[in-house]
């Protein structure tokens, strides 16, 4: 790439914008799967007897549904950076590289 | 069916320890079994198709972009599922499900840190691949760097995972395909190793992605079956299954909730490290990347491989308690249950230990309980499929690293052309095959538990890390990368082999020289404070040229402009 496209796209204030909500939307989600499944490990660890409480008069634990939970939740964010990505990004991106030209 | 249980095996497999699972079979007694036609016959079916994909890829096949990436021309739901039939081994298929036979719980604890490891590939990771990579994870981590010494150390970094990976692999195969198929060890382990090294050759990135569909595919769709079968035969309902299960398994309630599996936890942690980060740091997950058209397919793949990678371990734990009642419960008494090592029930095992094969076994049990000795054949047959889509994508991968990386970048210094690389992309991707197939040989009857989690320790602790800071760090330097990088590739595998199951259980010393079997909680930082500390240090004038490019690589990585098409390269 040539010195003269990297200044054109630095000087675009649409990429500033790009780069800030793409890292920070990087950014939240990571902390929150981070935290998310640390915090489940650490239920783990510290916390044994509360997953395997059962909930209510049933069997089922409330480890079960926080499992799962995990596994799902892994899924949905991912999901939202994709729809986010392709609603919002992609279309910041687009309009850099056709400014560009 | 009694005849397909006898010759499915009458084996006995040590039950894994608790953090072995990753690895899958390791086997300490298995006696030679009768030839299971059925499971022959449906993988001979298996082997003819991709054959014929592999034909019809090798004609294609005449670029190196198409032998690195397919061309570029796989979408992303496409991608999505090769990345699941690339990840899911038959360690999850047999050992998660073998776990939550004999814990409960305890396998869904487990299958959670296989997963969660995805989200940050599509946060992270997988958009820089794509917009500043063309065949190798080495591409992107070079990329403003002097290309010798960090081409060098994402190659190791590669062969090494790649390594103790395919080992792990191989063994497990080995001893897997003598139960399910009742061939000798050699015999599985050439088959293999064989069908590998022609897939790869031949067919390169289309052959070996096709082979990962199908498998995913098959597999997905064998578990799905089992599952409804299992819930079917609860009547959909989940209590019913977990009073099943509670009443037969010795552990009773027990298994409902956290057992053995984590009883401390910085292991916990650390062994959750390994798997997020070095999910992210996987050479023949990275190069999944370069074989979509742009960052949109890229993290559109990402978000496909969870869903199918996430459902697949929620029916890993169905099918795992579905074993517990259907299996273990399957008689009154365990005197009369079919699926019981008599001669150790006899024993005096209980319903979890006395299962013939070993818990690893408990899903082909149920797959004869719920459909029949076909349909046993039948995932008897997935199960080798997977094992090859799994060996086949990590030998793709070592190939690169030594043709695309070793040779091309650091040997030739850039300067050779397209059809030497792809010659020595062959020659070496035979070479790995002859290679796995000799190491599965020496290490047969070698505890192999271990390797997985080290590929995942070393992943995360030189690939990850030199990879997320060239990405997103302006001030790493050649000198940083390097220096840390070696660090955290050392400190993984030298702590791991100082640890208690290598040094004390393998090397037979008396005491480890460090309580920990689970090290990418020291490793990591070692790679990331090398990495840091070595750059602020380096004043050199290369330094300073590191530095200056990242304004380039940023923008780009950032909007993909300057990105090679991917079908064009």
């Amino acid at each position: 790439m040539s010195t003269d496209i990297a200044k054109k796209v630095r000087a675009n204030p649409k990429f500033a914008e790009l780069v800030r909500k793409r890292n920070s939307l990087a950014l939240t989600l990571t902390i929150t799967m981070l935290v998310i499944y640390y915090g489940f490990i650490l239920l783990v660890g510290y916390a044994k007897s509360f997953l395997a409480t059962p909930i209510g008069t049933n069997l089922m634990t409330y480890g079960v549904p926080i499992g799962v939970g995990v596994i799902v939740s892994a899924f949905v964010l991912t999901g939202i950076y994709v729809l986010r990505a392709n609603a919002e990004f992609d279309t910041l991106t687009a309009q850099i590289v056709e400014e560009t030209k | 069916m009694n005849r397909a249980l006898t010759l499915l095996t009458t084996a006995a497999i040590s039950a894994l320890p608790t953090f072995a699972m990753a690895a899958g079979v390791d086997a300490t007694d298995i006696k030679k079994q009768a030839t299971n036609f059925p499971a022959i016959i449906m993988f001979v079916i298996f082997v003819g198709i991709t054959l014929g994909i592999t034909y019809w890829a090798a004609r294609q096949t005449k670029s190196a972009a198409s032998f690195y990436t397919a061309g570029g021309g796989i979408t992303g739901f496409q991608n999505g599922l090769a990345i699941a039939g690339d990840y899911m081994s038959a360690a999850s298929f047999l050992g998660i499900t073998g776990l939550v036979y004999g814990s409960g719980y305890d396998g869904l604890i487990f299958s959670v840190g296989w997963l969660v490891g995805w989200p940050i590939v599509t946060f992270l990771v997988a958009e820089q691949l794509r917009n500043l990579g063309k065949f190798t994870f080495a591409d992107v981590a070079s990329f403003r760097f002097a290309q010798t010494p960090i081409r060098t150390l994402a190659a190791c970094g590669s062969l090494v995972t790649v390594a103790f990976y395919l080992i792990a692999q191989m063994v497990g195969a080995g001893k897997l395909i003598q139960i399910l198929f009742g061939l000798p060890y050699l015999w599985a382990v050439m088959i293999v190793g064989v069908l590998m090294i022609v897939y790869v050759t031949f067919g390169g990135m289309t052959a070996t992605t096709w082979v990962q569909i199908i498998k995913a595919c098959l597999l997905l769709g064998g578990a799905t079956f089992m599952a409804l079968m299992v819930m079917i035969s609860f009547g959909f309902s989940p209590e019913k299954l977990f009073k099943a299960a509670v009443d037969i398994h010795p552990k009773h309630v027990a298994i409902m909730g956290p057992g053995s599996l984590i009883s401390d936890p910085v292991s916990a942690i650390s062994l959750g490290m390994a798997l997020m980060f070095g999910t992210a740091g996987l050479p023949h997950i990275l190069m999944r990347f370069f074989t979509v058209k742009d960052a949109k397919a890229a993290r559109k793949s990402v978000f496909y491989a969870t869903g199918f990678i996430g459902y697949f371990y929620i029916l890993t734990f169905i099918m795992g308690f579905g074993a517990i009642a259907l299996i273990a419960g399957n008689t009154p008494t365990p005197a009369t249950n079919p699926f019981m090592d008599q001669s150790l029930i006899a024993a005096g095992k209980d319903v979890i230990a006395g299962i013939r094969g070993g818990s690893n076994m408990a899903v082909m049990h149920l797959a004869n309980a719920v459909g029949g000795e076909y349909f046993l054949g039948f995932i008897a047959a997935i199960a080798f499929a997977t094992i090859l889509a799994v060996v086949s994508g990590l030998a793709l991968a070592g190939a690169s690293a030594i043709s695309h990386d070793l040779y091309a970048s650091v040997f030739r210094r850039g300067r050779v052309n397209e059809v030497d690389e792809m010659r020595v992309s062959k020659m070496a991707s035979v070479g790995l095959g002859i290679l796995a197939v000799g190491l599965g040989v020496v290490f047969e009857n070698q505890n192999v538990a271990y390797m997985v989690g080290l590929a995942f320790a070393v992943a995360a602790s030189c690939n990850f890390p030199v990879l997320l800071m060239s990405v997103f760090w302006k001030g790493m330097t050649t000198r940083g990368a390097f220096i840390g990088g070696f660090l955290g590739l050392i400190s993984a595998v030298g702590l791991v082999v100082t640890g208690p199951t290598v040094w004390v259980k393998i090397l037979g010393n008396a005491a480890a020289l460090q309580p920990y079997d689970n090290v990418a909680i020291f490793s990591m930082p070692i790679a990331f404070i090398g990495i840091w500390l070595f750059s602020v240090l380096d004043g050199s004038a290369r330094a300073q040229e590191d530095k200056d490019g990242f304004e380039a690589q940023y923008i780009r990585c950032q909007t993909g402009i300057g990105a090679q098409g991917a079908a064009s390269h």
